[in-house]
């Protein structure tokens, strides 16, 4: 048996996000203590207004083998940004 | 020891610094002790979480001991800085509790000398926000926030020991009954306190009891501890810490808190 804490993934939404960002991870018995954690570890200099954290155990991550698989073939369709396509002149209000 | 026992006839701007040097010096002592675990904790986050603790008290020890420079110079024309004050008294001029001086002992003794200090802080800074020096009541009203989240910590550490493993449990237990005798002094008025209290500055300790002992019960019921029933009580009659008698503890703590200062007398960095 492990006698280690589990580990835990933190998100922390600053003061003028909107969204959580990830900003590490800890150790902890269970979810109140890992947001406890998390508020003196990762929120001492006022970082954030609000903390989420997920076991990291589930969390599903893509692997870094399927690299090529996942990501390559978008890599050849720059037509799929807007920014491909020129705007005919007259175009107002875009 | 030299400063021991101040006369009890002490009023106005005497008192009031007596006061203030009782509120600094626990917190001063009690972050000092808690600094000690700096690299000691049982894993990083607890290590950070711990100190954060002590390093909120330290802020308000500063506050405090300003202040009492401030009301030293009015009442005398010399007052001491907030460093002079910490760094250049002897034990017998501190006023802190001497529940706050005591060695850390293991995390259990640790957590539940802060879980008995805890309570009684914030019930008192609650009361401090009311008092009738407009200082007194702003730094109260400043550290009120910091201790509310102290307790919950502290709460929360109870209850997963006591209800934790057996062998927690039964640090926990050993804890929770050892440092019993030192709480009584929390809650003792002494004359210089009454004084303060008839004026509205200072807030009456001993009607913080009887809520601190139902907080109390409740978490220790929660953390299937067993309440403590002795009712002897280390400096609860006027000879306490607060009257600057202290344990063997506080000479030790203070050599290594002073040291630098009296070695090199006006050291910065």
């Amino acid at each position: 048996m492990s006698t280690e804490w589990p580990l835990w993934e933190v998100f922390i939404r600053s003061q003028h996000g909107l969204a959580h960002k990830h900003v590490g991870s800890l150790h902890a018995s269970d979810a109140e203590m890992a947001v406890k954690n998390a508020r003196d570890v990762y929120t001492r200099r006022s970082e954030g207004v609000s903390i989420w954290v997920a076991r990291s155990s589930d969390i599903t991550a893509s692997s870094p083998g399927d690299r090529e698989a996942l990501f390559e073939p978008a890599n050849t369709k720059v037509y799929r940004h807007p920014t491909f396509y020129p705007m005919p002149d007259g175009v107002k209000h875009l | 020891m030299a400063d021991a026992v101040p006369p009890v006839a002490m009023t106005g701007d005497d008192a009031l610094l007596d006061y203030l040097l009782r509120l600094g010096d626990s917190d001063v002592v009690l972050a000092q002790r808690l600094g000690e675990w700096v690299g000691h904790g049982p894993v990083l986050e607890e290590d950070i979480a711990l100190t954060n603790v002590g390093l909120d008290l330290l802020g308000q020890g500063r506050m405090w001991l300003t202040y009492a420079g401030e009301v030293e110079a009015r009442s005398c024309g010399r007052g001491r800085s907030e460093d002079q004050l910490a760094f250049l008294r002897d034990g017998g001029a501190y006023r802190n509790l001497q529940l706050v001086e005591l060695p850390n002992g293991d995390f259990a003794a640790t957590m539940v000398r802060q879980f008995y200090f805890d309570h009684m802080h914030l019930s008192l800074l609650r009361a401090l926000t009311g008092s009738a020096d407009a200082r007194v009541a702003e730094i109260a009203a400043k550290a009120v926030k910091e201790v509310a989240y102290h307790v919950e910590r502290s709460d929360d550490w109870v209850i997963r020991l006591g209800d934790g493993t057996s062998e927690s449990h039964m640090r926990m237990q050993q804890a929770v009954d050892r440092l019993w005798p030192y709480t009584g002094e929390m809650f003792a008025v002494d004359a210089i306190e009454s004084a303060l209290i008839e004026t509205g500055i200072a807030a009456d300790a001993s009607a913080l009891r009887e809520p601190w002992l139902a907080a109390i019960d409740a978490v220790l019921a929660e953390a299937t501890l067993t309440p403590p029933t002795g009712e002897w009580m280390q400096g609860a009659h006027g000879r306490g810490g607060k009257q600057g008698i202290h344990t063997e503890h506080l000479g030790h703590l203070l050599a290594e808190l002073q040291f630098l200062q009296r070695a090199y007398p006006g050291a910065q960095w």
